[in-house]
C-alpha cells in the first residue's frame, strides 16, 4: 500500500488503482507473420524483475487514464511516473 | 545413523529434559561438486531432493537456501490441502500429491499432522453453482471424491455459516471434498529435510545463489554466497524469486510474482471442524490445532517482492469472513503476513525442463502450491533423474505457452488474481 502521484490528479492512495503490468511491449505490426515463438513472448513472458521496474498503471477510480510508472519492486518505491507517449526517464 | 522417533525415543529424552535430541539434520559447507542441486529449500525442494535420493538413487546432491529452510512461503500458507481441480492434467497432479499425504507421516517418520476434516467450497451464485456441479462431476470422472451439497446441507456440514437468503452474497450450494483438510506446514519442510539429510543430502542453508554458470547450452554449476559448486543438474524450486533465477540463466518465464497475505486470530475453542472456501466473496478459514483461525485473503495486483500486502485487501476478506460467519465478529486477530507468490497466466504450475539442457523449473505454484509439495516433489525429483518428464507432470511443461495448450485453473484456484 503506498501513495501514487496522478499525473493527471495529484498524490492519490494506491487503493484507487489498477495495476496493468509490465511497461513498453509493443504490439506486434505484423501479427499474421509472428511465429509461436514470438507470440508466446508477446503474451506471456514477463520480465518480473525484483528492483526497478517499468510498468503501467491505471488511475481506475479517478480520471480512468493511463500512465507508466518506474517503482523499485522489492521496496514498492516510486521512482518516477510519466505520461503514456512520453519518453521513459533513463536510470 | 538417524534415530527413529517413537514414543521409546519420546520417553528416554524426557528422562534427561529433551536436552540430548539428536539434530535432525546436518549443517555440513558446500562441496566442490554434486551430481544435482536444488536451488530452494522450501517443502517442494526438499521433497524433491528427498525423492531424488530415495526413488532415484541420488544421494550425492544438494539443496541450497538463501535463508532458512521452510522460511519461505511454506512458513506462510494457509496449510489447505485438496485435490477437486477442474482439468484431467491438474486432477492427475494434485490427487497424486493427495495420495501421498495420506500415508506422508508414516513414511517420514515425522507427524505432518495431516488430517483430513474436509474442504466445502461454497458457491453465491448461479454461475457459481453451474461451475462447482460441473467440477463436481469432472472430478468423480477422476476417480477424486466430491459431492455436491445443497444450502442446508453446507449448514448442517458447517453451522456456524451463515446461510440466510438476505445476505449480500447468500449461500445457494457448495462443494466437499472429504479426503481434503489440512497439514502442519513446517513438519513438513522439517520431516522432508530430515528424510533426505538421512539419505545423504547435503542441506546447505544461508547460502544465496547469485548466478547459474553455463558452457553453451548447458549448465556447469552456480554461484552462490559460499563459492562455486559444480553441478550438470539444477533444479530451480525458487517460488516467487524464480524469475530471478531464470533472468540469472538468461531465461524467461511466463510469471508475475505478488504478495499474498494471511492472518490468524487469537487461539479460541473449537468451532469450525472443517475447511470452508468463497471464491466469489473471497473469504476462507480453518482452525489451527492451537484454536486459531487461520484466514487467507487475496493478491495484490501489482509485482512486488516486499512480502507485505495492501490492507485493503485484508478488509475485503474480513468484510466477507464477518458477513458468512457473524459469530466471528468480537474476534481480534493476532498476526498478518504477506508470501511472494509466483503467478502463471493459467493459474497452473511449471514442472519442466528448459532449453538449457540440465536446468529444470518448478514454478508457478502461485497461491496454491503447498496441497502440491509431495506429489511436486516425487514428479520433478522424476524429471530431473531421467530428463524426461513423468506422465503425470507431462501437460505442465513451459512449452504449452507457445502451443497454446494451456491448463485454465482460474476457477478451482480459489484465489483471486
Amino acid at each position: 500500500m503506498f501513495l501514487i502521484n496522478c499525473p493527471y490528479c495529484g498524490e492519490r492512495d494506491q487503493q484507487e488503482f489498477k495495476a496493468g503490468g509490465e511497461a513498453h511491449i509493443e504490439r506486434p505490426k505484423q501479427p499474421t507473420e509472428l511465429s509461436d515463438d514470438e507470440w508466446a513472448e508477446y503474451l506471456f513472458m514477463r520480465k518480473n524483475i525484483k528492483g526497478v521496474q517499468f510498468e503501467r498503471w491505471n488511475h481506475a477510480h479517478g480520471c480512468r487514464k493511463w500512465f507508466n510508472m518506474v517503482r523499485d519492486t522489492s521496496n514498492d518505491e516510486i521512482k518516477a511516473i510519466y505520461k503514456m507517449g512520453e519518453k521513459p526517464p533513463s536510470q | 545413523m538417524r534415530n527413529k522417533y517413537s514414543v521409546f525415543s519420546l520417553i528416554k529424552n524426557a528422562l534427561s529434559f529433551h536436552e540430548n535430541w539428536q539434530r535432525a539434520w546436518k549443517d555440513p559447507a558446500p562441496k566442490k561438486e554434486y551430481d544435482a542441486v536444488i536451488v530452494g529449500g522450501g517443502g517442494h525442494g526438499l521433497a524433491t531432493a528427498y525423492y531424488l535420493a530415495k526413488k532415484h538413487n541420488m544421494n550425492n546432491i544438494a539443496v541450497v537456501e538463501k535463508g532458512w529452510i521452510g522460511g519461505g512461503n511454506t512458513g506462510r500458507n494457509t496449510t489447505i490441502i485438496r485435490s477437486n481441480y477442474l482439468w484431467d492434467a491438474s486432477a492427475g497432479l494434485y490427487d497424486h500429491a493427495l495420495k501421498i499425504w495420506e500415508g506422508l507421516s508414516q513414511e517420514l517418520n515425522y507427524n505432518v499432522m495431516f488430517s483430513q476434516r474436509g474442504v466445502m467450497n461454497l458457491a453465491h451464485n448461479l454461475q457459481d453453482v453451474r461451475d462447482l456441479k460441473r467440477r463436481t462431476h469432472a472430478n468423480r470422472l477422476n476417480g477424486i471424491d466430491a459431492v455436491y451439497l445443497s444450502t442446508e446441507e453446507v449448514k448442517k456440514f458447517c453451522p456456524i455459516i451463515n446461510t440466510s437468503p438476505d445476505i449480500r452474497y447468500p449461500v445457494l450450494g457448495g462443494t466437499l471434498q472429504r479426503r481434503a483438510g489440512t497439514a502442519r506446514h513446517d513438519a513438513v519442510a522439517w520431516g522432508y529435510a530430515r528424510g533426505a539429510d538421512a539419505m545423504g543430502v547435503d542441506i546447505i542453508q544461508n547460502c544465496e545463489v547469485k548466478g547459474i554458470k553455463r558452457n553453451g547450452d548447458s549448465v556447469e554449476g552456480i554461484e552462490t554466497t559460499k563459492g562455486f559448486i559444480k553441478t550438470k543438474k539444477v533444479g530451480v524450486v525458487a517460488a516467487g524469486h524464480s524469475s530471478v533465477i531464470a533472468n540469472m540463466a538468461g531465461l524467461r518465464l511466463p510469471l508475475e510474482s505478488k504478495p499474498l497475505q494471511a492472518l490468524v486470530s487469537e487461539p479460541v475453542k473449537p468451532i469450525i471442524d472443517t475447511v470452508v472456501m468463497s471464491n466469489a466473496v473471497h473469504a476462507y478459514v480453518s482452525q489451527s490445532d492451537k484454536g486459531e483461525l487461520v484466514i487467507g485473503a487475496g493478491t495484490d495486483d501489482y509485482v512486488s517482492y516486499t512480502q507485505k500486502g495492501s490492507h485493503q485487501i485484508v478488509e475485503g476478506t474480513l468484510n466477507a469472513i464477518l458477513e458468512l460467519y457473524p459469530i466471528f465478529s468480537r474476534m481480534r486477530m493476532l498476526r498478518q503476513w504477506g508470501g511472494i507468490v509466483d503467478i502463471c497466466p493459467d493459474a497452473s504450475p511449471i514442472l519442466s525442463k528448459t532449453s538449457i539442457k540440465g536446468l529444470y523449473f518448478n514454478c508457478g505454484w502461485g497461491t496454491g502450491g503447498f496441497k502440491a509439495t509431495p506429489g511436486s516433489g516425487d514428479l520433478f525429483a522424476h524429471t530431473i533423474a531421467n530428463d524426461e518428464p513423468h506422465k503425470l507432470n507431462a501437460a505442465f511443461n513451459l512449452n504449452r505457452f507457445v502451443s497454446g495448450d494451456l491448463v485454465d485453473e482460474h476457477g478451482a484456484a480459489a484465489v483471486a488474481h
